[in-house]
């Protein structure tokens, strides 16, 4: 075990992925020489080479119209939209192209593409540079989309990201660049779809994604340690494939959700969740489900104005103690 | 601006069987095209549909140069490129009339035809996209270090659209082999593209910006256009870079099955009707002393060939319904949740 960084665990599992599989090529705007606008992507140029490690202009629809053609013709590329935001010049390639190219053509074509993207907020960036995006995602049949919270799971779902015949949207949380957790030395694969209960509880579950995982747990110690109340964590991981097993698992269990989206409330990834658990688990619930999420309001650059709009621990801690007190 | 392509290309001589072949190929493309036409007006294709009539010679003269491994991305007006790659015909209509014989099996329709197995990687309904697409098929062809060229074909509509700028540069700056092809035919849908458009060459004038030669040819030369592809293709084959080309056609119906295409100038249709790629053709080998039965005999068998497929293809069942929710994934099915 080593303890890595979230950012380093980027370039990590690219890392692991690009030495098994000469295949594996990598793009995107300032990733080679610079290595990355976060420095996710540091060390790879020297590593791989200017064949494997390219630097490309700004534009965004060339990088994953390249990708896409690249990915139907032999290769399995990585391309990066530096910030998630960006998603929305170049989403045709994503929606129209990338994610209905396989159903459109009987199954003829073959997409293992991933694209890495900075995405979320906490870092003062204003409304355009820090949007929590993967519920457009969500919103595409076609797309796997992951997650990770902690650097171990930035690794391995990488690598299983890469390994992935279908097209994967990575969304780094760029919060979390700078923290730190062990990782595995040697291979390490973390399965697309596998949720993970990083806190096991009794009186109610919480689930959370990326960011929210770490404020989660926050708040699970602040109820425990201040209000007796003992809180399951999930860690979604990916949100397709969801892993519904996990979360109708842990649910049943305690009779209580909570869902904690970065997102603007409409349409979030928690509304889903609350759906499946309604339609499935009803007579199991000892009280509503509750959503905590961003406001359905772009994002403010202001610390303080920032901060009241994401959820933190304390809203968390407020939310549940509504629901279970 | 000179047609230099056409000024420069070699004047040696395409051989009588080559010549053959060009004058099939766009006659199967005609029949085909007229016969999805006649299909739709008896409701066997329902949906949209966008002919290439009139622009068989594009088609034709790049389907003959390209080799097998070489690469075609086109747009919804794309049967004839599909054609001219080896799908077969009942392959193409069956895909119109959406049914199990279809290419797709009905999955995609009119606009998206593709067959992975003859390199034909797609026929595109966005407009733009697949510029940047096909860039990434030239690219993995050079990383793999093979010979194999992507040909780009798109309607002159998309000049002006931000995909074509960032497909060109970024081809250019890696050196990709790529042939980018603009059909104009003078009219983005129901507007002149005369009338949006900054340059009076919506392709050619742009080539210099991406410092590209501009190349302007007649469209409707199966043998300008034969050659020119053969020139850019090697070129790209060769290390030497994407070439944009553009060629000047006219599409001898509306936009799509709904446009009539009245907005265009009785005196403008009449003029290019008799530019018309198959007849000048057609002239043109008889004058090179081809006998008129040879190509007679071609278009009996052409007539033959599309009667036959259209029976195949109208006779052949519907597709099974359990291909409604299937090949989202890799592994076939489309489960997202456990």
């Amino acid at each position: 075990m080593a303890q890595l960084t979230y950012r380093d665990a980027v370039a990590a599992g690219m890392a692991q992925e690009m030495r098994r599989d000469k295949n594996v090529v990598f793009l995107g705007e300032d990733v080679a020489a610079a290595g990355g606008v976060f420095k996710t992507t540091v060390g790879l140029l020297d590593e791989f080479g200017p064949n494997r490690v390219r630097d490309t202009p700004i534009s965004e629809q060339a990088i994953l119209g390249a990708a896409m053609g690249a990915a139907m013709t032999g290769l399995r590329p990585i391309a990066e939209i530096m910030f998630s935001d960006f998603f929305a010049v170049c989403w045709d390639i994503v929606v129209n192209e990338i994610a209905k190219a396989r159903y459109m053509t009987d199954g003829q074509v073959t997409m293992p593409l991933v694209i890495k993207s900075g995405n979320g907020g906490g870092a003062r960036f204003g409304a355009q540079h820090s949007q929590s995006v993967e519920n457009w995602a969500m919103a595409v049949p076609g797309l796997k989309i992951v997650a990770p919270a902690f650097p171990a799971d930035v690794k391995g779902l990488m690598a299983s990201a890469v390994r992935s015949d279908d097209p994967v949207l990575f969304f780094e949380q760029k919060s979390l660049y700078a923290t730190k957790g062990e990782v595995p030395d040697g291979e390490h694969v973390v399965p697309l779809g596998q949720a993970n209960v990083v806190r096991q509880g009794s009186d109610v579950t919480i689930v959370a994604l990326a960011l929210m995982v770490p404020r989660a747990l926050k708040a699970a110690d602040i109820l425990k340690e201040q209000h007796g109340i003992d809180a399951t964590v999930i860690d979604l991981r990916s949100l397709v494939p969801l892993d519904t097993q996990t979360i109708l698992r842990e649910v049943a269990k305690t009779g209580r959700l909570v869902t904690v989206e970065e997102n603007p409330r409409l349409c979030g990834w928690g509304a889903e969740i609350s759906s499946i658990v309604a339609e499935e688990l009803f007579w199991d619930l000892d009280g509503p489900i509750v959503r905590i999420t961003t406001p359905h309001v772009p994002l403010a650059a202001a610390n303080n104005l920032e901060d009241e709009q994401i959820p933190n621990a304390d809203r968390i801690v407020a939310g549940v103690r509504q629901l279970v007190d | 601006m000179t047609p230099v392509a056409a000024a420069r290309s070699p004047q040696s001589s395409i051989n009588p069987e080559t010549r053959l072949k060009l004058y099939r190929t766009m006659q199967e493309c005609r029949m085909l095209e007229k016969r999805a036409y006649d299909l739709f007006m008896q409701n066997l294709i329902k949906g949209t549909s966008h002919l290439a009539l009139g622009q068989e010679a594009i088609a034709a003269g790049f389907g003959n140069a390209m080799q097998p491994g070489d690469y075609t991305f086109c747009t919804y007006r794309g049967h004839n490129h599909t054609l001219v790659r080896g799908v077969t015909m009942t392959q193409i209509l069956g895909e119109l009339m959406g049914n199990s014989s279809g290419l797709m099996r009905g999955k995609g329709g009119s606009m998206h035809l593709t067959s992975v197995k003859h390199n034909m990687l797609g026929s595109y309904a966005i407009i733009g996209a697949h510029l940047t697409i096909a860039n990434g098929a030239a690219w993995s062809a050079q990383y793999r270090g093979t010979d194999q060229v992507a040909v780009c074909f798109f309607g002159d509509g998309t000049t002006n659209i931000g995909a074509f700028h960032e497909a060109l540069n970024f081809a250019v700056i890696w050196k990709l082999p790529i042939v980018f092809v603009c059909e104009n035919n003078l009219y983005m849908e129901y507007t002149s593209i005369h009338d949006v458009t900054a340059v009076e060459h919506p392709a050619a004038d742009r080539a210099s910006a991406y410092g590209l030669e501009p190349v302007l040819i007649d469209g409707n030369d199966v043998d300008v256009v034969y050659r020119t592809a053969l020139r850019a293709l090697d070129l790209a084959r060769k290390g030497g870079g994407p070439s944009l080309i553009e060629a000047e056609t006219y599409r001898h119906g509306g936009h799509s099955r709904a446009d009539p295409g009245k907005y265009r100038p009785d005196e403008e249709v009449k003029e290019w009707l008799a530019k018309d790629p198959l007849p000048r053709y057609r002239n043109r080998l008889l004058q090179m002393g081809i006998g008129e039965s040879e190509l007679q005999r071609i278009d009996d068998e052409t007539k033959a060939a599309v009667d036959q497929a259209t029976e195949t293809a109208k006779n052949a069942p519907p597709p099974p319904l359990e291909l409604a929710n299937k090949d989202v994934w890799a592994d076939g099915g489309s489960a997202w949740r456990n």
